[in-house]
């Protein structure tokens, strides 16, 4: 990555190309095998009812499906805001505000997430999926929106030349050499904000937006240990997949002939 | 002039390249004619603006003020990016599209003048042709798998996919090391020898101006020309003391490159013997005879093989061993600077051979120094009298 930007992009790098590539193999097979014992022992227990009105397959894929759901949906509006917006923020006549708009994303990100679901719910009066996936998407917006413009600026400029020297037109110039070019940090930027989006999404339940948090908020509240255990690993195992998911789109997304 | 020129004519009156909040221009009226068909090399310190004016002329900086034509035609009223795909652009490090294949990389000028696919991939088996590169090989490789020199030779071939009348070239061979780049302005000019491009070509290394340019421009300040030459005369003459300065020492050697020994009278006047056809003794009669103390021997096809002094033959029994080798020798192709080399390690006299390794003379210092000193006085009478 370019040192001479003033604004740095979100790195997924270990630094070791060996270590990324056991880690694109284990982390799937560790989650299957963890989330798998953890289903296996709330299932053959004995339950009461309360924790079997919970533990059963149904509702599990339910809370497992919203919370996906809610992932995708803040996946879309990440790519379909972030990068746009990253591309538009890089034109030259652009410059002058695009701290402006890192300032925002910056804001969206500091402030505690609860909070700003919470004040989205309390202005809005909205609930259900949309009120959840908006604030969460606001709030993991910056890693695609800042690694999108990192990335487009760390573009060498003498291709961006030669682009316009043999008569590209600048919108050839962005589609054709500054975005693809790009990519690699953008994956990066999207596969942060999925992790965060996915984490965040556990607090959904709040506005009414389902998901895996109302697991755990049962779990807590009726004091059952086990609907507490099922929720937060799904929610855990959850995250680590969507983290891989990522790593793949990193690893086969990508420009070729970079390496 | 060769007829089959496909360069045209640049013309540049008054141009200027003012940029905002400065006080002075960065390229201060800037008139040049840059003749069909020919290398005209922009020379001058980093800093002077000679980017800036080669990149007016594409118009990847737009002029302040001023007049620019490309074979008669107004640059400054054609759109912009329809302009740069009709001029050839060759950058520094080749400035390939990394993600881009070498045949990808060749094809985008034809791909954004809408050629139709088979063409524009014979187009690019021509190009990589061209430039020496096997398409079969180097196809579909990415750049970062090529070395520097080939990257660069495809740097080439992308700036002349399209056939354009015009090549800008800015210090394109200024990232290689010196052996590559030696080849590369070899090949330069093979290409030019066949293409005619007109050609722009921007660098610091007054060498590499000397090697290409038909004419080379020095700049100085602002782009202001402080003379506007062939090679030769700038050598020779230069027309103050900036430009001195810039060509720097050893004008006379850079001079020796520029010419060829079958443009300089050499001697033919060496005794010569075949050594198949003649003996020692025979030799040595026709030595004391013309009053010479060294002889060459010859093989059969006239090939020069060794020198003889007289004091050798009376021991010997046949001359195909007698005296010592010849070594360093130089056909009428060589530049004078190779001839002058040869002089020095042959110690006095170095063999001149024709197009067939045959013996036609031999050529001593004073031949390289009577044709230096003569090609000064020609160009101080022609400036005097100008």
């Amino acid at each position: 990555m370019s040192s001479t930007t003033e604004i740095q992009g979100f790195s997924t790098e270990s630094g070791s190309r060996r270590a990324d590539r056991v880690r694109l193999f284990a982390q799937p097979v560790a989650v299957v095998v963890i989330v798998g014992l953890v289903l296996v022992w709330a299932f053959t227990r004995s339950n009461d009812s309360i924790e079997a009105e919970s533990i059963q397959a149904g509702v599990l894929l339910d809370k497992t499906w919203e919370h996906v759901l809610i992932t995708l949906v803040v996946a879309a509006i990440v790519v379909g805001i972030g990068v746009p917006l990253g591309m538009v923020l890089t034109r030259s006549w652009a410059r002058p505000v695009a701290p402006l708009f890192i300032a925002i994303a910056n804001i969206g990100q500091a402030a505690p997430a609860l909070g700003v679901l919470v004040l989205f719910f309390l202005w809005t009066e909205w609930d259900g999926l949309w009120a959840a996936a908006l604030p969460i998407a606001f709030y993991s917006l910056l890693p695609v929106l800042r690694n999108t413009i990192v990335g487009i600026q760390s573009v060498d400029p003498a291709l961006v030349d030669a682009g316009k020297g043999i008569g590209m037109s600048s919108s050839g110039v962005l589609f054709r050499i500054e975005v693809p070019l790009a990519v690699p940090l953008i994956l990066a930027g999207l596969r942060t904000s999925l992790v965060l989006a996915v984490g965040t999404a556990t607090l959904a339940f709040f506005v009414n937006g389902g998901g895996l948090g109302e697991l755990v908020d049962t779990g807590y509240k009726l004091n059952r240990v086990s609907v507490l255990v099922v929720g937060a690993v799904l929610a855990v195992g959850l995250a680590l997949l969507v983290d891989w998911v990522g790593a793949l789109l990193e690893e086969y997304l990508g420009p070729k002939g970079l390496t | 002039m060769a007829e089959n020129v496909s360069g045209v004519e640049i013309q540049l009156e008054n141009v200027t390249k003012r940029y905002p909040g400065t006080r002075e221009p960065a390229v201060k009226d800037f008139t040049m004619t840059i003749p069909a068909g020919k290398i005209v090399i922009l020379v001058g310190p980093s800093g002077c603006g000679k980017t800036t004016t080669m990149r007016m002329i594409n118009r990847l900086i737009e002029p302040s003020s001023g007049r620019i034509t490309i074979g008669g035609e107004d640059a400054l009223k054609l759109n912009g990016d329809a302009l740069r795909r009709k001029v050839g652009y060759a950058i520094q490090q080749a400035g390939l599209f990394p993600h881009f294949t070498v045949a990808q990389n060749i094809a985008v000028v034809p791909g954004l003048l809408d050629w139709d696919k088979k063409q524009i991939s014979e187009r690019v088996d021509e190009m990589m042709d061209l430039v020496g590169l096997d398409p079969a090989v180097y196809r579909d490789r990415y750049p970062r798998q090529l070395s520097g020199g080939q990257q660069q030779r495809v740097g080439v071939a992308r700036a002349l996919a399209a056939d354009p009348p015009v090549l800008l070239m800015d210090e394109p061979f200024g990232a290689v090391d010196p052996i590559t780049r030696g080849n590369l302005q070899d090949e330069l000019l093979r290409l030019q020898l066949e293409l005619r491009k007109t050609i722009v070509f921007v660098t610091h290394d007054f060498d590499e101006a000397v090697k290409l340019g038909d004419k080379i421009a020095v700049l100085g300040d602002q782009s202001t020309i402080q003379q506007y030459d062939t090679p030769e005369a700038i050598l020779a003459n230069p027309a103050n003391d900036m430009v001195a300065g810039f060509v720097g020492a050893g004008a006379s050697l850079k001079q020796l490159t520029l010419l060829r020994v079958r443009d300089v009278d050499y001697h033919d006047d060496a005794l010569t013997v075949v050594a198949p056809d003649s003996s020692p003794s025979d030799l040595r009669r026709q030595m004391t005879e013309k009053g010479k103390t060294y002889a060459l021997v010859l093989d059969a096809r006239k090939r020069p093989q060794r020198w003889v002094h007289v004091r050798d033959l009376s021991t010997a029994s046949t001359l195909a061993s007698v005296g010592r080798p010849v070594g360093d020798m130089v056909s009428t192709q060589s530049t004078l600077q190779d001839a002058l080399e040869a002089i020095l390690s042959e110690g006095g006299n170095a063999v001149v051979t024709g197009s067939r390794g045959e013996y036609v003379g031999t050529i001593d210092i004073t031949t390289v120094t009577d044709t230096i000193q003569q090609l000064r006085e020609e160009h101080d009478a022609g400036s005097a009298a100008s």
